[in-house]
């Protein structure tokens, strides 16, 4: 509705304090929509990736590689295209999100890029280059992004698709199922002529959108409506049971796929989203509960968990066959990369070895090559991204968007941990690739999604509320707070 | 719903932050540990990123670096003469590490060292590719040469020093092997080397014997006899008579008797003439009347029941307790006593400086890329086993051993010759072929480099009978002697 409201003071209002905060006070003056602070942050999104493209040919050949000006001009092609339809379609969402996810994308694909020219893991065998359908993949993702950001004009559109959301994150859930397994892990769909997706990426999203719009409903009756029980208040069984159930069949499909990742996610967004929404502290004890207990299921059902959980604690000793482990290679490429790094395309994280080094591993080539200083880098700009999405769950006006974004910012957040933890070996490893960086479509497709709901819901949350009806009452409209 | 959201972005900044204090706790604090692990992988690949520092011998490297087109190693290690080299340089191979010289000096090699930090850092600042330091040699090629030209087709080993300052001049172990063969990373170098383990091939072609085989130094052993005896005071000079029969009766045995090769000559025998007829009987009762504790101590002035560094470690040659008889047969060197060529080259060595024993080294300097030593090796004593008046007579009894006795192979016209032969017998009831021995001195009259030098051949090709100190080995030595004083 407000779209078509051009935004006053956009150039040179960048500094000042954020206008969203708890209280807003609509005056005469709209906030500003920081798109142009976007656009700015963009050229550097895009700039970076291209001088690290630059920085890797030259350290390995001595000369600037080929494709740079082609993958610079793709690169900030899908950034333009992607800053004019949010300027469009959503004029007041938060600046910073739309860069950071292009930044760690780009760096993304020029890590993959860079990883491609070692031989070593390389092979036909492995698959090939990784990079150009990586970037492929981008582009859908980015399609998708401007989809969700054209196509949906309200998140709470979303809100009347709560129980088919449910069916659809089962069925995702359970795909899996009837493919086979690779690497351990049952958590793939392979789709002729198209490859492999791990319909586990999507769920997630999905699942956010089940529970917010659930919680959402039915949060008071979860909140008042209880028994006490054990010094703890427990809900009535007929408000806790759809949940539970989605919850125990999601544990259910994942011990059988063995995906410990996607089922810790799984845990923690239920969690998070049943305390956020009940406003309980209880919850957190009784959501741990559940959670402790499923974790501790997987791991006695499972060799690979327990294997995994052995690799954990002792990092650095040999394998069964007397080789280095994958761990052991990843900590030793985030070791050897010290303080400022070896510098992009100097450094030996093949030495890990397979395509896990492009996906799972990548961050140990971030670790190596850029050094702490890169490493802490990227971390932050995930933590920025998770902060801007808590940020806009806190200035959402309605129940269901500040479900939806603390759903989805707490999902994003742990995947990060999980995996960045898991590589670092401060928790055990579990098969799940860092968001925008690592290699493989299903994310990085999926993850773009994610930002556009964000977006959306930060939009709404963002403009300022319309014009109070000119008349009798001339005292300002107060917005009250959800 | 703001208040729990608020704590939820709580617990995700402290996520973040456990992340980021983990990777400042593997990137930083665990960073050099993690860098040097043996299991890492770089270690290996930067060690062959730059053409490896050399090993010098007489101003010419005897190792070299080629650039190979392997995945993670650039440069090979090549060696010129490598069985020759081998038991001096040992070998660096980019599969199964490093040894010897190529592993104790691998940081001045690599240019790794923090004495090189200085070159480094101005290679690093003027652009250039790093280099490695080298380490220059004490060895003395031509002795070297002769030494395994002299052991070719045998089995045995060669060590000889200057004795004057402890350098090693000659270090040869036969059979040995090329490092040139495994230096790489290919399958041909991982079945080269498989083809030369201990398991694969009885000849043990990687053991250094010259450094870390002990044998029963058998009759050359009672040179180290006569010194204690005459250290001891038992007997005052050289041409002294003794007081032993022949056949001499092993003490606290019933009547085991111990002969001698040559019969009838070797009653009372002084140390000379028990010497050049190399008499059994005299050392056997010296040493019983000398008794275990002396003879340790004599053993061990000499250098023996000690792992000696020359940097590389030698095995410690021993001279154990034990009872009477076994002691009065060690005297002879056919009991448990067991020693090295280094051991038996030191032996010498004391005897031909005039009792004073250098410590033997093989490396004289450490030296920079820019050429600067960084570290020069000065000779040092390591012990005085004889007086000057005691050492010098057992050199002139030991003249006569190849003047006139069993060592007449060794003479060489014009150079002041010491020596004494060796058989040992060794194996259960003497049914392995005995170990030929020769160990002896060269003094040039001109005042060129003297020599000691220790050959042992362990050859089980030739014939029984022909397997004498004499015979097989003192050609050799002499080889080794005239290739030294002749090149002064």
């Amino acid at each position: 509705m407000s779209s078509t409201r051009t935004p006053t003071g956009a150039p040179g209002a960048v500094p000042g304090t954020d206008p969203v905060t708890g209280n807003t006070t609509v005056g005469a003056l709209a906030p500003p929509s920081r798109r142009n602070t976007e656009l700015a942050m963009l050229v550097f999104a895009v700039l970076i990736p291209v001088l690290a493209m630059a920085n890797i040919g030259l350290a390995k050949d001595g000369s600037l590689p080929p494709g740079m000006l082609g993958y610079g001009a793709g690169l900030a092609a899908i950034a333009g295209i992607a800053h004019l339809v949010v300027r469009r379609f959503a004029p007041y969402a938060d600046p910073l999100m739309l860069p950071i996810a292009t930044l760690l994308n780009g760096l993304g694909l020029v890590l993959i890029w860079r990883l491609d020219l070692e031989p070593t893991i390389t092979t036909a065998r492995l698959g090939g280059a990784m990079a150009p359908n990586q970037l492929i993949w981008s582009a859908v993702g980015v399609l998708l992004f401007l989809g969700v950001l054209i196509l949906l004009k309200d998140h709470r559109i979303l809100q009347r698709y709560t129980y088919i959301s449910m069916v659809v994150a089962l069925i995702l859930l359970i795909s899996p199922l009837f493919f086979g397994e690779v690497n351990g892990a049952r958590i793939w769909v392979t789709i002729p002529g198209v490859g492999s997706l791990q319909p586990g990426e999507f769920a997630k999203i999905v699942i956010a959108v089940f529970f917010a719009g659930y919680l959402m409903v039915k949060r008071d009756a979860l909140a008042l409506a209880s028994r006490r029980f054990m010094g703890m208040y427990l809900p009535r069984g007929r408000d806790l049971g759809p949940i539970l159930l989605v919850w125990a069949l999601s544990l259910m499909i994942l011990v059988f796929e063995t995906d410990l990742g996607m089922s810790l996610l799984f845990f923690g967004i239920f969690v998070v989203m049943l305390y956020v929404a009940t406003e309980r502290t209880s919850w957190i004890v009784f959501g741990l509960l559940l959670s402790v207990s499923g974790a501790v299921a997987v791991a006695s059902f499972n060799s690979h968990v327990g294997h995994r959980v052995d690799n954990w604690l002792n990092p650095l000793s040999l394998g069964a066959n007397g080789g280095v482990t994958e761990t052991a290679q990843a900590m030793y490429a985030f070791g050897s990369g010290g303080l400022l790094g070896s510098g992009l395309g100097q450094g030996y994280s093949r030495l890990i070895g397979g395509i896990a080094t492009k996906s799972d591993y990548i961050l140990a080539t971030v670790g190596e090559e850029l050094g702490l200083v890169g490493l802490m880098a990227v971390l932050l700009l995930y933590g920025l991204l998770i902060q801007r999405g808590l940020r806009t769950a806190l200035a959402a006006r309605d129940p269901f968007g500040k479900l939806l974004a603390v759903g989805l910012s707490g999902v994003f957040a742990l995947q990060v941990f999980v995996v960045a933890g898991g590589v670092t070996a401060l928790i055990p490893l579990t098969g799940m690739t860092m968001p925008f960086l690592a290699q493989g479509g299903s994310s990085v497709i999926a993850n773009w999604a994610l930002v556009a709901l964000l977006l959306r819901i930060s939009d709404t949350a963002r403009r300022p509320a319309p014009e109070p009806a000119a008349g009798i009452d001339a005292e300002q409209t107060q917005v009250v707070r959800t | 719903m703001n208040k729990p959201m608020r704590r939820v972005a709580i617990f995700c900044g402290l996520l973040m932050l456990a992340l980021l204090l983990r990777v400042n706790w593997v990137q930083f604090v665990q960073a050099t540990e993690l860098q040097t692990d043996p299991n890492n992988r770089r270690v290996a690949i930067e060690r062959y990123a730059h053409p490896r520092g050399d090993i010098i011998v007489e101003g010419t490297a005897i190792t070299g670096s080629e650039e190979t087109d392997g995945t993670d190693f650039r440069y090979k290690r090549t060696y010129t003469d490598g069985e020759m080299w081998a038991p001096v340089t040992g070998f660096a191979s980019q599969v199964f590490g490093t040894t010897q010289l190529e592993s104790i000096y691998d940081s001045i090699l690599t240019g790794d060292d923090d004495r090189l930090f200085f070159s480094r850092t101005i290679d690093m600042l003027t652009g250039k590719d790093k280099q490695g330091g080298s380490v220059v040699t004490t060895l003395n090629e031509a002795a070297q040469r002769a030494a395994w030209e002299g052991l070719e087709g045998k089995k045995g080993a060669v060590a000889a020093i200057d004795p004057t300052t402890g350098a090693i001049l000659a270090l040869v172990s036969a059979p040995s092997y090329d490092p040139s063969t495994f230096a790489g990373g290919s399958s041909a170098d991982g079945e080269a080397w498989a083809g030369l383990q201990q398991e694969n091939n009885e000849d043990a072609p990687m053991l250094n014997r010259a450094l870390r085989e002990t044998y029963p130094p058998g009759s050359t052993f009672k040179v180290l006899t006569a010194a204690a005896a005459l250290e001891n005071g038992l007997l005052n000079d050289v041409d002294e008579s003794t007081d032993y029969p022949e056949p001499y009766v092993l003490p606290d045995t019933a009547g085991v008797e111990l002969g001698n090769q040559i019969v009838g000559r070797c009653e009372d025998a002084s140390i000379r003439i028990a010497l050049m007829d190399s008499c059994n009987t005299v050392f056997a009762g010296l040493s019983a009347d000398i008794g275990n504790e002396g003879m340790i101590e004599a053993a061990e002035s000499f250098g023996f029941n000690e792992e000696v560094f020359v940097p590389v470690r030698a095995a410690a040659s021993v001279y154990p307790e034990d009872n009477r008889p076994q002691n009065a047969m060690a005297g002879i060197g056919q009991a448990s006593n067991r020693a090295t060529p280094l051991q038996m080259a030191m032996v010498t060595a004391a005897i031909a400086n005039d009792g004073k024993l250098m410590e033997p080294y093989m490396v004289d300097r450490l030296v920079a890329p820019n050429l600067n030593v960084v570290e020069q090796h000065r000779p040092s004593e390591m012990s005085r086993p004889l007086s000057p008046e005691n050492a010098q007579a057992l050199q002139s009894a030991m003249e006569s051993v190849v003047e006139e006795g069993t060592g007449q192979n060794a003479r060489i016209d014009g150079v002041r010759v010491g020596g004494k032969t060796g058989t040992a017998q060794h194996g259960e009831d003497n049914e392995n072929l005995p170990y030929a021995w020769f160990i002896s001195y060269a003094v040039p009259e001109d005042g060129g480099t003297p020599v000691a030098v220790a050959v042992v051949v362990e050859d089980g090709s030739a014939e029984r009978d022909r397997i004498s100190g004499g015979g097989l080995a003192a050609p050799i030595a002499k080889a080794v002697m005239e290739a030294v004083v002749s090149g002064g």
